[in-house]
């Protein structure tokens, strides 16, 4: 509880340092709106319902995006750590694909599949797959061997070892990877979504993006504000539990 | 055996005292390549292991005694010779054969219990109630019944070593491998060890072969001790230890069989100072 009041508190002073500078009139108010301009806009916003749909909109293309990534990932990342052929070739490639930044994609992306959901979900998974490709691969490589070999004597065999053995013991690693995927796919998105237009769907990087064009900070704002929240919440609802399930089982941190 | 009433009838008979295995291992070789050459672990070695015995092979390290356990329990191939598990080859590692590590190879991501279902789990013809019931009878006969939900990381040593234990036993092995199970431990817990393992031995009737390199430790848990001696591996001097169980570590009669083998393993190496080896 004095954790989450002095949490509060510090929140508070935030507010109440924005609202002051928005008061001493530094910048001109069309550059810097006060907190409850940016509240209204939200209130708007979410009472005609844009906030909502384009929330939809964006989470949709995102879930299904790191979904795909994950699913090809993981057995990929699996496949590289077991022969030596496929890390040499396609893992290598994964780790030099893992450094250029997904958004360099949106251009090729554009190209190939025009402007279609198509193009923004293949963004979202460049920005997954090489992260859970690369996380796996040393995920596996650091299962130490003796765990396989304790299998072996209980008679465990080939695919069960990987579901049963070497695939748990590589969790911690593949969640960081999981993890790092789901912050370079949401950042791609949003990068997408600012850069292009996509006429079946306004996403939030949309909604930004007008409201840049049409020098309503307020609405700019509200929805930076938007993006930070959905990855907090990202985080607090789907990452954190896992990871504190991990360090509990495996005793790495008192979090 | 206890408690065994209120099993279901499937659940006693994958818990009955089965017959325990006897190992021949005729004439196996093996070499390693290492950087400083090749090293021969394992020279024509010979050995046999009575069903239901108690087994310690002995020497100091590099000697071969884990390769030999590892061959036992499939995990390494001979280079030549021959090992028999009642009278049939073995070939790969199978859960007739359970073997025990130095570090006790817990799974993290399982719990207590989980880890010893692990290889029931691979046991077909059992429902999960008869796994359950089986798990249960071997952390009870381990002393971790208490335990059975906690997190491996949460334990001692010791107690790590006796979910290895529990884990070993719970297939229901015919021959246990126990590769320098207790050295890690401190003194006080490995006592307590000495004495579970001989009580469990005596209850479920398993061949163990043991490796070691503490004299007193095979002393006080074989029936026979085998010396080995390292570059190349060999058996060097078999040793009946002919004393009562449960057998204590530190009592005098011990001592002296302890002492006998101490100077046979220290004439060896003088012997092999002299020849300039």
């Amino acid at each position: 509880m004095k954790r989450f009041l002095s949490a509060a508190l510090f929140f508070v002073v935030l507010l109440f340092l924005w609202q002051a500078f928005f008061r001493a009139k530094i910048w001109s108010p069309v550059l810097l709106p006060s907190p409850l301009q940016v509240a209204n806009y939200l209130k708007g916003a979410i009472e005609d319902g844009t906030l909502g749909h384009a929330t939809v909109i964006t989470m949709r293309r995102l879930l299904i995006g790191y979904f795909i990534g994950i699913v090809v990932g993981l057995p990929l990342g699996l496949l590289i750590a077991r022969w030596n052929l496929l890390r040499d070739t396609l893992g290598t490639t994964a780790l030099g694909l893992q450094t250029l930044p997904s958004v360099c994609w949106v251009p090729l992306a554009l190209l190939w599949f025009g402007q279609t959901e198509a193009a923004m979900l293949f963004v979202v998974v460049m920005g997954t797959l090489w992260s859970v490709i690369i996380a796996t691969e040393t995920g596996v490589r650091n299962v130490p061997p003796i765990y396989r070999r304790a299998a072996l004597t209980m008679g465990s065999k080939r695919l069960h070892i990987w579901l049963k053995v070497i695939l748990p013991a590589s969790l911690p690693f593949i969640v960081s990877g999981m993890k790092q995927g789901w912050a370079f796919a949401w950042r791609s998105l949003m990068a997408a979504e600012i850069f292009v237009t996509i006429l079946t769907g306004f996403g939030l990087g949309q909604l930004l993006h007008y409201g840049r064009e049409l020098s309503a900070m307020d609405q700019v704002i509200a929805i930076m504000l938007v993006i930070v929240v959905i990855g907090l919440l990202a985080d607090k609802i789907f990452f954190s539990p896992i990871e504190k399930f991990l360090h509990r089982r495996w005793g790495t941190s008192q979090a | 055996m206890r408690r065994l009433a209120a099993r279901s009838s499937s659940a006693s008979q994958e818990l009955e005292v089965i017959a325990p295995s006897k190992l021949a291992i005729d004439n196996v070789s093996k070499s390693f390549q290492s950087a400083s050459g090749t090293v021969l672990a394992l020279d024509h070695v010979s050995l046999q292991v009575d069903e239901g015995e108690f087994v310690c092979l002995v020497g100091a390290s590099g000697c071969g005694k884990t390769t030999l356990l590892n061959i036992i329990a499939g995990l390494e191939k001979p280079d030549s010779g021959n090992v028999l598990a009642d009278g049939k080859p073995i070939t790969s590692p199978g859960r007739d054969r359970l073997v025990m590590f130095q570090e006790p190879a817990l799974f993290p991501w399982l719990d207590v219990f989980g880890n010893v279902l692990f290889g029931l789990k691979l046991k077909p013809n059992l429902t999960n109630k008869d796994r359950r019931d089986v798990a249960k009878y071997y952390l009870e006969l381990v002393g971790l019944t208490r335990f059975e939900r906690a997190n491996i990381h949460e334990l001692s040593g010791g107690m790590k070593q006796r979910v290895a234990l529990a884990r070993a036993l719970a297939p229901n092995p015919r021959v246990l491998l126990m590769d320098e199970p207790f050295a890690a431990l401190d003194a006080l817990t490995r006592e307590q060890l000495y004495g579970d393992l001989q009580r469990i031995w005596e209850e479920r009737k398993k061949t163990i072969v043991f490796v070691t390199h503490n004299v007193r430790e095979a002393a006080c848990l074989g029936e026979r001790v085998l010396l080995f001696s390292p570059h190349p591996g060999r058996i060097q001097e078999e040793f009946a230890v002919d004393l009562p169980r449960p057998r204590d570590i530190n009592s005098v009669d011990l001592a002296g069989y302890a002492t006998k083998i101490i100077r046979s393993l220290r004439k060896f190496s003088e012997e092999r100072r002299e020849d300039g080896r």
